[in-house]
């Protein structure tokens, strides 16, 4: 049950110059769910994009494996084929195409990857039909364009409605419990939770303990100016929640001293 | 996504897939314009006398005429006298009674370019006359029109046929002296099409007329018109394609429509004329009036365009609303890649009463290329409660292109009510990365989101004509990728 | 010279090309520096080669410079002027602070200007003054912003620059007190031509108010033809306002060029009223990043005025912001155009440009044209535009009328609110009321109703 799905090895990064992850190891085995929280600015996000394969940050050192694979290596749509999935905290609005048709075209290209025959219409009318339930997304929602004129959390929603459409083997969830109502992150939370098996792993980025209520995390990270200060179990949010990330920084700032 | 593959696979294989030549024994004239040209053209044709004089009256008006300057485009003088004003095949010479004595190779060109002319392989329900240089060779589901009293044939064959028809409506929309192109057609034309829907006909299948440059150093000059009558309709589709050369050639149509009383035109164009190589050598300079009047009360003409072709594409069609409640329309798509130049539009001219049009324009600029839409909305003093959308959108890939706009608007009735918008955008980084991040290849997600863009138009293309154009934008931008 | 004289009388037979001897341009160099009597030589040069504008020229399509070309102008003597201290009150903004110095004719009248003594660091010069003093700033900078292309009333104001302002605002002033320009044109005696020519340069981090007002009794025919170069330095404030309350039978060609560096902003508020042919180009060149441009503009045209508003927003830079909003209020047989183009250039990335004109149309007989373009060769900008003609909304009208207002009220709540929107742009509130009332005065409906 010790299958590292992904292994981030001292992984230093930046943008512009300007460093931002400072030297990270992590590990998650498949079947983890790993959150990682921290205050703005500690490099949370910084390491999701990273993750996803934007290129605007530099790598300066380190390296990620990905089922024992160099994940850097790869472009941001082979990692999405290899089964990297990133629910993003700002979802971009994609005018005239058509969440079917964005679905279509990423769900045939991830099989097409892996030599399976593409889906027609109605056996991909039928997978979205299934995962849309799960989700409790409004029926129009597929009709609309990408993103656009959906609500905060109507686009939460939607991105954990792509990750269970597009099966991935791990995924990011990049602050996807901001700007959500309870009710709303009671829905997203649960259609995480369905999704969590021994196969799959997760990294959920949260400035909040609050999501971890519902999506329970089998190991909790602090993340404060591009470093994981702390790791433990799901503890150590309360104890954060409690004591706030001042906590942290004191606990640091003693260490240093 | 249905074209994802066959869109990748075109890249790989790359540029222009239309490029090919026709080996075939050519009747040409030679190069050169002058009146003995004219009278050649029209004597091959077996004009009657006051044709050849409309041609040569043309022709005095062409010389007192200056080419225009005033659009956003930049291309060396044209030697008119370099060019050929005829060519046709040999084969062509005795004029093939059926579609059986067409000659094989002009046949295994249309179908080497997706238009097969016998009737039971063509694409369900489309009817098509195949224009090869300056003759039409062939006009599909004749007889079947001809029965419900539809004329679908060759302007050539339609001067001879039904010279009162053409008599009464040729230069009827675009007059000889409109423009220094539509002049010089009106003196050289040598083929298109021609459609004549009786009234109260619905014209039960789509018309369709294909455009095949082949010969070297010819122009092609084609006329076209279409003519519904009361409460008929009819839809009439275009594509066009060129060998791959190094030089230039031209192109310059005429296209006239008039719809009378409750009459529907819907015109789509697929214009794929050769564009010329990455660094602007060759392609077509496609130089074209087209207009429509709307004659008729409650009449309706709509022009669509997708335009990825040429190397100059300088195109207007435009709407004369001339019948009360009459309606307008143009949609288009024009996409500039590597050295193209567009300067494409359209004109509404107001004149009844609640006449209304709407204008829908997407421009995309790659490459080094220059996009211009240049459109006039004119509302004259009679069209009361006159009625006008615009919509123009550009977007640019990469930052060595130019995308303009230079609308024209002039009311001059109170009544009227005018509303223009555009925007101007690229191609988000932020679009790329999140259509990567689901899996789509670069490529992909360039043509997802161009499509995208495009939407409002594309849907309002024919079916046939829609899958066409889907993989011809992404054909057209390939390579633009920064 | 005289063969070019001749080969203009073939092309063009208007009085100024004709007529205007060339013996005035060297008269006047005399007193001149050389590089002033060179520049104008140069322009004169210029003017003659081009010719008055065709209609085949893109930017003159749309008005017609008849009336210009068969008039027989004359040049304004020196001197003497004829206008009482009663009449400048009477045409003056009500402005209690501003510095205000008046001009007859084009030529500057001090018995009758309020040149009070300005705060350390601004110096308020007539251009014939500046030429006597040690100041290097007009021959540094005058002419060198303003693009005579395609604008032969450039070319000519220069080869006649003979008076205007030279405004100087050193590093890091403000300058409160607004500067105020009242031009008055008196053309009892037969049609006249001026030239006003100002100058006005914003030091890095100053700050100051403009207002150029032009007023002429109705009936009579002259033609103002006004350039004003501006210098925004970096981190500066210009706040500029045209008035233009010529006669109803006067011509008015005015041009106004703004030169932005960076982090530099500039607010152009031009009111449009009077005049029978009126021209108005304005003209910023963004040459530095992180600069605001905006352009506000309100032109009402009455009996058969033609208005003609030409922008040309060049953004050379990137990260800049410029904002186009020009509204037209047309009413009898009054023409109004409006042609604006943003140029975005190769390298000017991250522009965010604003581009909007609406026209109300209130008579029958009444007409617009727009023209809002674009001609954008940077990728990442966003550059939108749009224009809307019509008559009022008929939806919104019958609102107020369901709610008690009559017709004629109704209406002229509508047109107001409409113009309003302009004056609201503007922050000098004396020229906001002064408008205000002109407005009530001059707009469709007002009259029959007290808003």
């Amino acid at each position: 049950m010790t299958t590292p799905i992904l292994e981030i090895r001292n992984l230093h990064a930046g943008i512009e110059g300007m460093d931002i992850i400072k030297g990270i190891d992590l590990t998650i085995n498949a079947g983890e769910v790993h959150s990682i929280m921290g205050p703005n600015g500690s490099g949370k996000s910084t390491l999701a994009q990273i993750l996803a394969g934007r290129d605007a940050y530099e790598i300066s050192e380190g390296e990620v494996l990905y089922n024992g694979k160099d994940l850097l290596d790869m472009d941001p749509n082979v990692r999405a084929c290899e089964g990297v999935f990133m629910a993003f905290q700002y979802p971009v609005e994609i005018p005239g195409v058509k969440m079917t048709q964005f679905l279509k075209a990423a769900v045939n290209s991830i099989r097409e990857h892996h030599g399976k025959e593409a889906l027609d219409a109605v056996e991909l009318m039928g997978l979205f039909k299934e995962k849309a339930k799960l989700l409790d997304l409004p029926n129009d929602l597929m009709k609309r364009a990408v993103n656009e004129g959906f609500s905060g959390g109507e686009k939460k929603r939607a991105e954990i409605f792509q990750m269970a459409v597009l099966d991935p083997t791990f995924c990011v969830l990049d602050e996807t419990d901001s700007g959500l109502d309870i009710d709303a992150l009671r829905t997203v939370a649960e259609g995480v939770n369905t999704m969590r098996n021994d196969k799959r792993g997760f990294l959920v980025i949260t400035h909040y303990q609050r999501l971890l209520d519902y999506i329970v995390p089998d190991h909790v990270h602090v993340m404060v100016d591009g470093k994981i200060v702390r790791s433990g179990g799901k503890e150590l949010a309360l104890e954060l929640e409690d004591k706030g990330y001042s906590w942290v920084d004191e606990k640091l700032a003693g260490a240093a001293g | 996504m249905t074209s994802t593959a066959t869109t990748i696979e075109e890249y790989q294989r790359g540029g222009y897939k239309y490029g090919f030549v026709t080996d075939i024994e050519m009747d040409s004239l030679p190069p050169g314009l002058n009146e003995d040209v004219i009278r050649a053209i029209s004597a091959k044709k077996n004009e009657p006398q006051w044709m050849t004089d409309w041609r040569l009256e043309a022709y005095q008006r062409w010389l007192k005429m200056d080419e225009p300057d005033w659009a956003f485009i930049d291309y060396p003088p044209i030697d008119f006298n370099s060019i050929s004003y005829y060519a046709a095949p040999k084969s062509m010479d005795d004029g093939p009674k059926s579609l059986d004595e067409v000659d094989p190779k002009l046949r295994e060109t249309y179908n080497k370019l997706g238009i097969p002319l016998e009737e039971q392989m063509m694409l369900a329900g489309v009817a098509v006359d195949a224009v090869f240089d300056s003759v039409s060779v062939a006009t599909t589901f004749k007889e079947k029109l001809g029965e419900m009293g539809i004329v679908f044939c060759s302007i050539t064959e339609a001067i001879q046929e039904h010279p009162e028809l053409v008599k009464k409506y040729l230069g009827s929309v675009v007059p000889q002296n409109d423009n220094y192109y539509a002049a010089l057609n009106s003196a050289v034309f040598t083929d298109g099409s021609f459609v004549f829907v009786p009234k109260g006909v619905k014209c039960p299948m789509d018309l369709s007329t294909y455009f095949r440059i082949n010969a070297r150093n010819t122009g092609q000059f084609e006329r076209t018109l279409v003519i519904a009558e009361e409460g008929s309709s009819v839809s009439y589709l275009e594509g066009c394609t060129a060998p791959q050369r190094d030089e230039n050639q031209l192109h310059a149509a005429v296209v006239e429509l008039v719809a009378l009383d409750d009459a529907s035109i819907r015109y789509s164009t697929i214009q794929n004329w050769y564009p010329g190589d990455e660094n602007g050598v060759g392609g077509i300079y496609n130089f074209v009036t087209k207009r429509g009047k709307c004659q008729g009360k409650r009449s309706h003409i709509s022009w669509t365009q997708v335009e990825t072709g040429s190397a100059i594409t300088w195109k207007y069609p435009s709407c004369i609303l001339l019948g009360d409640d009459s309606m307008g329309e143009f949609y288009s798509v024009a996409v500039t890649n590597n050295r193209q130049q567009a300067d494409t539009g359209t004109k509404m001219i107001h004149i009844g009463k609640n006449t209304r049009s709407t204008i829908i324009s997407k421009g995309i600029s790659a490459g080094v290329s220059n996009n211009s839409y240049r459109g006039l909305v004119q509302i004259n003093k009679g069209a009361h409660n006159a009625r006008n959308y615009t919509q123009c959108d550009s977007m640019l890939m990469g930052d060595k292109c130019g995308a303009h706009t230079f609308p024209y608007i002039d009311v001059r009735n109170p009544t009227a009510h005018v509303e223009h918008e555009a925007t101007t955008s690229k191609i988000g980084e932020d679009q790329m990365f999140y259509c990567t991040q689901r899996g789509l290849s670069e490529e992909d997600a360039i043509s997802l989101i161009v499509n995208g863009f495009c939407k409002e138009v594309l849907q309002e293309l024919p079916m046939e004509f829609a899958v066409e154009a889907d993989k011809l934008l992404g054909i057209s931008l390939e390579g633009s990728v920064g | 010279m005289t063969t070019m004289t001749q080969n203009q009388t073939m092309r063009d037979n208007s009085w100024l090309l004709t007529e205007l001897p060339e013996s005035v341009i060297e008269h006047d160099a005399a007193r001149m520096p050389k590089w002033l009597a060179d520049i104008r030589r140069s322009a004169f040069r210029q003017f003659t080669a081009d010719g008055l504008p065709s209609a085949k020229q893109e930017k003159w399509r749309q008005i017609n410079l008849r009336p210009i070309r068969e008039t027989a102008f004359g040049l304004p003597a020196d001197g003497a002027t004829d206008v009482s201290e009663a009449e400048v009150v009477g045409h003056s903004l009500p402005f209690v602070d501003a510095v205000r110095l008046v001009f007859v004719n084009g030529r500057y009248a001090a018995e009758l200007s309020d040149a009070r003594a300005m705060p350390s660091g601004v110096t308020v010069q007539t251009i014939r003054e500046a030429l006597k003093s040690e100041s290097t700033i007009l021959e540094t900078h005058l002419t060198k912003y303003v693009n005579a292309d395609d604008d032969p009333f450039v070319s000519l104001n220069t080869a006649l620059l003979d008076d205007g302002v030279v405004v100087h605002i050193e590093k890091n002033i403000t300058c409160d007190t607004p500067i105020y320009l009242l031009c008055i044109t008196t053309a009892a005696d037969g049609p006249i031509i001026t030239h006003p020519r100002n100058l006005i340069i914003a030091e890095d981090g100053a700050q100051a108010t403009i207002v150029e007002d032009y007023v002429g009794t109705d009936g009579e025919v002259y033609l103002t033809n006004a350039v004003t170069e501006l210098v925004v330095g970096e981190d500066a404030h210009l706040h500029h306002y045209l008035l233009e309350r010529e006669s109803d039978a006067a011509f008015n060609v005015s041009t106004l060029t703004a030169y932005h560096k960076t982090s530099s902003t500039l607010s152009s508020h031009t009111v449009l009223l009077g005049g029978a042919l009126v021209r108005n180009n304005v003209n910023p060149i963004i040459d530095g990043e992180h600069c605001h441009s905006l352009l506000n503009g309100l032109y009402i045209g009455r009996g058969k005025q033609h208005i003609d508003n030409l922008m040309r927003v060049e953004h050379r830079k990137p990260n800049c912001e410029s904002r186009q909003f020009y509204k037209g209020i047309l009413t009898d047989e009054s023409r109004g155009v409006f042609a604006g183009r943003i140029i975005v250039s190769r390298d000017a990335q991250k522009i965010d440009a604003v581009q909007s004109n609406q026209s109300l149309l209130l008579s029958e007989a009444a007409r617009a044209n727009s023209m809002p373009q674009l001609e954008i060769y940077a990728d990442d900008v966003k550059c939108t535009h749009g224009a809307t003609i019509g008559e009022l909304d008929e939806e919104a009208l019958f609102y107020l009328e369901s709610r008690g207002l009559a017709e004629p009220q109704a209406k002229a709540m509508l047109v107001h609110a409409f113009a309003g929107e302009s004056l609201e742009r503007m922050n000098l509130p004396v020229v906001q009321e002064a408008l205000l009332q002109m407005l009530t005065q001059r707009l469709p409906f007002t009259s029959a109703a007290n808003v």
